[in-house]
């Protein structure tokens, strides 16, 4: 393994970062037409590209990029960490997921206060607890303002549920599983179908999906109280997720695809599982992986048990940003009522705008890809009354551990007890780090 | 450079009689700091991106430093006495020394009978010769993510393959030892033409008349090989382990862009091939961002690379001194 190249390379590499760095520092002041230019960070599908366009038509004076389109979350975050921690390198505007809210907000300084910028006059435009995510504990500085909430649904392949002799319509799935118990039960049905696909895509989305429920109809956390103990071994709601996933595991109803492996979209493609939790922002996703070919064969039911919220994020601007004022402006557009609708209509994330909410756009909004099923009414209807589940501070690694937990049972590799115990045991760890 | 060195004083006395001593003067300083002026910009570059970050390393991994933090504390050796008690830790550098056992042995092995053919009278020598260079030349992150796919559980075609003999597929990316093989199998696809070049060069090096002697002795080509090449080539065998050694233990791309989705970083649920590169970024960046802990893997890393390269060195020395009487002996009893 020739390192001496390598490392000679690698200081090439590095002379050539530096010299793209400053180059790029300089275009980007201004885009050499007198225009300024504005990066935005995102992951996954935010569903931006129209409402720059108008933006753009609106302010001749402004260009804007976007980075990092359909990336992985895993992906992204530590990229915006280390600009963060570099003071050099993030857009002028980037994404946060909640679940990485709480480490950000514990650094407040790398962004800017929205507050100082006339941001309060917004609240009325947000869900209460959406605007309160991105306010900092003290309540004195507001690092972002929020884009999508992730309302739950259940979407499944109607190829093959009338496969497996299972009804196709949305309703009458939605009867079929009102509880997770029910929807273990369709699974079985499904399996002993033997249509060549597994019931679900892999055990630790659903049970991501299943503990933000568990939790937040019970005390409003999960991993961490709202004291910010770590409480994964002592509260129920935890406990009871990981039970009903066992159950699902134990009936043999999981793909095991590693989710958002290179396996995962290639199940997708191969339609080799029938059912995936999904939250709202996840039909842009599915789309994506299962490509035009699945067109129409998906569908969206409800969601088994009750409500639940997954994932969502905020727009934040960093301190380096050397465009703050225009990069503001940008956020305040992007996260109104109005860019709620537009993200919407192209990706599906769901409105954390109450006003866009109750708008026609989104009530009766429907999606050709998902056999026209009316989102806008599915997702849109808990929307309103999301009960958010409280993240601590190591909340991402500490999910990481528990969910790789679950896949070690998922794969064989652990019993559900010696699961369970790694989760604690590894939870803890990753919380002391 | 010494060479060139040695041959200078005498003009500088001469030139002193016949011009000004200032003009002596500066000769004599050019003559003596131009050459460290000359190697400057490789210590310079290697200050900057070589001394620097080691040392900085160093000083952050006395901290507890949180990569977004603004005031970091000073610990003293609190990271590392946690972190040789960290089970994680040292699962991980069992991974990267078994994976570099894995690839590094039998990739040295076939280097050099690949470079033994290449050194021969072939038809085509240099289109054999480049065409082991090809696989060096393709990006990692390319190679890491096709083998990716092909060692995958349901859709690779190694199982596929498998299965169409009649065996069961394998856990590549979630077995233990089965990931090490995947990963060993493409370090050694990259590496091995790359190496066996190096080889054939030296061999190039080796004066005909001594297999020619070799040879009068009555000594087969396989004898000729074990006892003429191998020993002649121990400067350049050594030099390989010792690159191989410092590219294994360091060994990133390939088992990280091996495994895909959520959490890649791990090297499998369990840890599979989770090697101390990819554990020093599992903590240094997400998900943990404690950037002091990553540091004090870093330098424990650089301790592990020095301790199994003096290892190798002195291996090699032990067999290489073995080796060399006994050509010796033998010339001396033709004479």
């Amino acid at each position: 393994m020739g390192t001496f190249p390598r490392h000679r390379l690698a200081a090439v590499a590095l002379a050539a970062a530096g010299a793209l760095l400053v180059s790029s520092g300089c275009s980007s002041d201004d885009a050499g037409d007198g225009k300024i230019t504005l990066t935005v960070d995102v992951f996954g599908q935010f569903g931006y590209e129209q409402l720059y366009q108008e933006y753009m038509d609106a302010n001749p004076g402004v260009k804007i990029v976007e980075r990092g389109t359909g990336g992985n979350l895993d992906e992204y975050s530590p990229k915006l960490t280390q600009w963060l921690a570099a003071g050099k390198g993030a857009g002028d505007v980037v994404a946060i997921e909640e679940g990485l809210m709480v480490e950000y907000k514990a650094n407040p300084d790398n962004f800017v206060n929205l507050l100082d910028h006339g941001a309060a006059e917004l609240k009325g435009n947000f869900l209460e607890w959406k605007w309160n995510q991105g306010l900092t504990a003290d309540g004195q500085k507001l690092i972002g303002l929020g884009t999508d909430v992730g309302g739950m649904a259940m979407c499944y392949r109607t190829d093959l549920f009338a496969k497996a002799g299972l009804p196709t319509d949305r309703e009458e799935v939605s009867k079929l599983w009102p509880t997770w118990e029910g929807y273990i039960a369709v699974g079985e049905k499904f399996k002993a179908a033997n249509t060549g696909a597994s019931f679900l895509d892999a055990a630790t989305n659903t049970f991501n999906t299943i503990v933000l429920q568990t939790a937040g109809n019970a005390q409003g956390y999960h991993y961490y109280d709202t004291g910010d103990n770590l409480v994964v071994e002592s509260n129920p709601a935890v406990k009871q997720a990981w039970d009903i996933t066992m159950n699902i595991i134990n009936a043999g109803l999981s793909g095991k695809y590693g989710s958002w492996s290179e396996e995962w979209v290639s199940a997708f493609k191969q339609s080799k599982f029938a059912t995936i939790a999904c939250p709202a922002w996840m039909t842009g996703v599915i789309e994506g992986n299962a490509g035009p070919e699945a067109k129409g064969k998906w569908d969206i039911a409800r969601v088994p048990g009750d409500g639940g919220n997954w994932g969502g994020s905020h727009l934040a601007v960093p301190r380096q940003s050397k465009h703050q004022e225009e990069a503001i402006k940008l956020v305040k557009f992007l996260t109104s009522a109005q860019g709620h609708i537009g993200a919407f209509k192209a990706k599906g994330p769901l409105p954390s705008s109450p006003q866009a909410l109750d708008d026609p756009a989104i009530t009766d909004a429907t999606n050709a890809y998902f056999s026209e099923a009316p989102v806008g009414k599915i997702f849109g209807a808990g929307a309103k009354t999301l009960k958010p589940v409280y993240m601590g501070p190591k909340n991402q690694a500490v999910r990481t551990e528990v969910e790789n937990a679950v896949r070690t049972v998922e794969l064989g590799q652990r019993n559900p007890d010696q699961g369970w115990q790694d989760a604690i045991a590894n939870a803890k760890k990753a919380a002391a780090k | 450079m010494a060479l060139q060195l040695d041959a200078r004083p005498p003009a500088t006395p001469a030139s002193g009689r016949s011009r000004p001593a200032r003009t002596g003067r500066l000769s004599r300083i050019d003559a003596k700091y131009s050459p460290y002026l000359y190697i400057a910009p490789f210590f310079v570059v290697f200050a900057i991106f070589g001394a620097w970050p080691l040392a900085y390393t160093f000083w952050v991994s006395l901290h507890d430093w949180d990569l977004l933090g603004s005031n970091p504390t000073f610990i003293g050796t609190d990271n590392y006495t946690r972190l040789l008690a960290d089970g994680d830790f040292w699962h991980s550098v069992v991974n990267t020394l078994g994976i570099f056992v894995i690839s590094t042995a039998p990739q040295l092995l076939l280097a050099l009978w690949l470079a033994n053919l290449l050194n021969r009278q072939l038809r085509f020598r240099t289109g054999w010769r480049m065409t082991v260079l090809i696989p060096n030349v393709t990006s990692t992150a390319a190679v890491a993510i096709v083998f990716g796919v092909l060692f995958g559980r349901e859709f690779g075609m190694v199982n596929w393959l498998l299965d169409l003999i009649g065996l069961d597929g394998i856990e590549w990316k979630s077995d233990r030892f089965a990931s090490w093989v995947a990963i060993s199998a493409m370090v050694d696809w990259r590496w091995t033409g790359y190496n066996a070049l190096i080889f054939l060069a030296a061999m190039q090096a080796i004066p005909r008349d001594m297999y020619e002697a070799a040879a009068i002795d009555g000594a087969n080509r396989a004898r000729q090989f074990w006892s003429v090449t191998v020993p002649l080539l121990k400067p350049t065998i050594i030099f390989c382990v010792i690159i191989s050694t410092i590219g294994g233990l360091q060994l990133f791309t390939e088992p990280r862009l091996f495994h895909s989705g959520t959490n890649a970083i791990r090297g499998g649920p369990l840890r599979e091939s989770q090697t101390l590169t990819m554990y020093m970024f599992e903590n240094a960046f997400a998900p943990y961002y404690n950037f002091g802990y990553g540091s004090a893997v870093a330098w424990l890393l650089f301790a592990l690379i020095a301790i199994v390269a003096a290892i190798n060195v002195l291996i090699i020395r032990r067999l290489g001194a073995g080796a060399r009487p006994r050509v010796g002996q033998r010339k001396g009893a033709a004479r």
